[in-house]
């Protein structure tokens, strides 16, 4: 069978059973829209956690980065991990002893003001907002590439698909998909993983291949580090970021996922407070199967590609070459025209442009495994972007019909008025990510780093603080939520938009990037909170005595009534 | 010992593993995987250099075992003080 027949049908089977679950669990409430009624056992909701955390950009271009950076690539691997340390240790169970259902709901209470509440809604917007865009996007890239659909059809079907079970099933819905999209994604990573180890290495463990011998005697990453040199690359396993700037980027990335609105959300949906450490063990040993993984492949991938075409006649090039070609990701320019490819570290000898999202895309192609592994693996990036388009979405909708309407506007709002709302706020953030997928902002790359640099400067230190300084009160929260975000923005929009004057490289402050610049904010935050709450009024007593019961895991059941 | 300061001790005892399982998430990740990176990669680890193998393998190991030393601590410390549900 053609790859396009079977790309058709492994998609076709995983989409009606992400349909056949939104159907069975179908919300009738909005405990059951909001958190999916509060009962999900810890491995289900680590299963969940996992999907929705791990989006497109983990699937499909997290290992291609690895590949083409090498040891600079590790901050996202750790970054994207070490997170859900904090998550667990610091934020999880108390946020599930507050209850509740949503990050502005805690930021809220906690600080006794409706002012705290909106800034908390408007910078879960933003981040949820920018994320989703790209999630879009990355379905429309499987669609054209895979079904030779136009993309925008492939960001249309996708639109479709979210609206149905997210609309539907709320947070029970997507809780459901989640698990049975983290099943694809993960079988659709391994597979091509363990084939292609056994393949360079003889191993079935791709995390053990990575360190072993090729069939030639030699340890591929020796290998890697030798073509690498003779091509004029910079060592694989060395890096070219300088050591501040690793150590700001890795930061950022690991408060940053710690503070993403959608992933803590997650832990709202489980009875209690030892059921949301347990899911946060869960959602990290799943998600470090495929982070343990992703770097194997990028060895794997980067040795296969260099061995492939560097020096080969161009008119020796296999068919996957061509195909991406078509979709101008991968463009070849003989400029010594020899009719040979020369890859080089050398920017302007090097003929051959390859786009980083590619390499799991192409990776099973370049190794030559069977047609139905290649389908797979776009029916697991389609798996990775839903997942994760769906609690987006629910934390927009949540945002608006719960935190703005309920709380702020129209109080006497009835459950199933509100329940309405949150369906059609999700109904339009669905149109507005839509949007996005088929006229993405040229800056949709950049935003995604500013979404964790903002989480990190706004969230990450309202929330420990409020859990873990009880004398820390409104005017100091807000202050620091407003300074870390404006910090963080002003430093985005100068170094990567060129506005205040732009700057580049070398007018860095400390020599650290737009995406380590996070950790920056988050200190500052920290530090301004903190003055101002020494020169203002403690909070009030009831607000003290509330963050003693979030410290103690006893009494959930009463905590999530509201 | 009255109830609230059994909540204090508990309190101050979950401070306390924090404290310490967060210097081993600091050390593995910041510290070998990143600060002292160059002096581990004079070490090797079969095919591995060592620090280049804990950037981009052995620190999310680690973050795995520490979350599953926290959960074991922490529900021997609620059962300890009765705050188990």
């Amino acid at each position: 069978m053609t790859l396009q027949v079977w790309t058709w049908i492994l998609v076709g089977i995983t989409f009606s059973l992400y349909i056949g679950i939104a159907i069975w669990s179908k919300a009738s409430s909005t405990k059951d829209f909001y958190v999916a009624g509060g009962g999900v056992s810890p491995l289900a909701n680590g299963l969940a956690t996992a999907a929705d955390w791990m989006s497109a950009a983990s699937f499909i271009s997290m290992a291609g980065i690895i590949s083409f950076n090498g040891y600079d690539g590790s901050v996202y691997l750790m970054g994207w991990t070490g997170g859900y340390v904090l998550l667990a240790l610091l934020l999880a169970p108390y946020l599930r002893k507050f209850g509740k259902f949503t990050v502005p709901d805690f930021i809220g209470d906690r600080y006794y003001s409706n002012v705290a509440r909106s800034v908390a809604v408007f910078c879960a917007l933003i981040v949820s907002f920018t994320y989703v865009a790209g999630q879009m996007r990355g379905v429309g890239l499987v669609f054209s590439r895979f079904l030779e659909v136009d993309i925008n059809t492939g960001v249309f079907i996708g639109m479709v698909i979210v609206l149905f079970y997210a609309v539907l099933g709320g947070m029970k819905g997507i809780t459901y998909t989640q698990v049975a999209q983290y099943c694809v994604l993960i079988f659709a990573f391994m597979v091509p993983a363990i084939f292609i180890s056994i393949q360079m290495t003889d191993t079935a463990i791709p995390q053990i291949g990575f360190g072993s011998k090729g069939t030639d005697g030699v340890y591929l990453l020796d290998k890697l580090d030798r073509l690498h040199r003779e091509l004029g690359f910079h060592e694989y396993t060395s890096g070219a970021k300088s050591t501040i700037d690793m150590l700001f980027i890795t930061a950022a990335l690991m408060v940053g996922t710690a503070g993403l609105p959608h992933v803590i959300v997650r832990f709202f949906t489980v009875k209690k407070v030892s059921d949301a450490r347990k899911s946060a063990a869960w959602a990290l040993i799943f998600i470090a199967v495929l982070y343990t993984t992703a770097p194997a492949i990028a060895l794997f991938s980067r040795t296969n590609l260099i061995e492939t075409v560097s020096n080969v006649e161009y008119e020796k090039m296999p068919q996957w070459f061509t195909n991406w070609e078509d979709t101008g990701l991968l463009t070849f320019n003989d400029k010594n025209k020899d009719g040979i490819v020369q890859y080089l570290g050398n920017t302007e000898k090097n003929e051959l442009t390859i786009d980083k999202d590619i390499m799991v895309l192409a990776n099973p192609e370049i190794a030559n495994l069977p047609n139905w592994v290649i389908a797979l693996v776009a029916a697991g990036g389609l798996a990775a972007a839903l997942s994760t388009a769906a609690g987006l979405l629910l934390v927009i909708s949540a945002s608006v019909s719960h935190d703005l309407i309920k709380k702020m506007i129209k109080p006497s709002i009835s459950e199933k008025g509100e329940l309405r709302a949150a369906r059609a706020s999700a109904v339009v953030a669905v149109i507005i990510a839509g949007y996005f997928g088929i006229n993405p902002p040229d800056f949709v790359a950049a935003t995604v780093a500013l979404a964790f640099g903002l989480a990190a400067a706004s969230f990450f230190p309202a929330i420990t603080m409020g859990i873990f300084y009880k004398k820390m009160n409104k005017e100091g929260a807000i202050a620091g939520m407003l300074i870390g975000i404006v910090l963080m923005l002003f430093y985005m929009l100068k170094f990567k938009f060129s506005w205040f004057g732009g700057g580049t490289k070398k007018d860095w402050w400390f020599g650290i990037s737009p995406e380590g610049f996070g950790t920056v904010a988050m200190i500052v935050n920290f530090l301004v909170a903190i003055i101002i709450s020494k020169f203002t009024p403690n909070p009030p007593d009831k607000i003290q005595e509330l963050v003693e019961t979030i410290r103690i895991p006893s009494g959930v059941g009463k905590a999530h009534d509201h | 010992m009255s109830n609230r300061e059994g909540l204090k001790k508990y309190w101050r005892t979950n401070l306390k593993y924090l404290a310490i399982l967060l210097s081993i998430w600091f050390t593995v990740s910041f510290l070998f995987g990143i600060i002292l990176v160059d002096e581990l990669n004079t070490i090797r680890l079969g095919g591995f250099k060592l620090g280049f193998w804990f950037a981009q393998q052995g620190a999310i190991y680690v973050f795995v075992i520490l979350i599953l030393v926290y959960i074991k601590l922490m529900n021997k410390l609620d059962k300890k003080y009765n705050l188990n549900e």
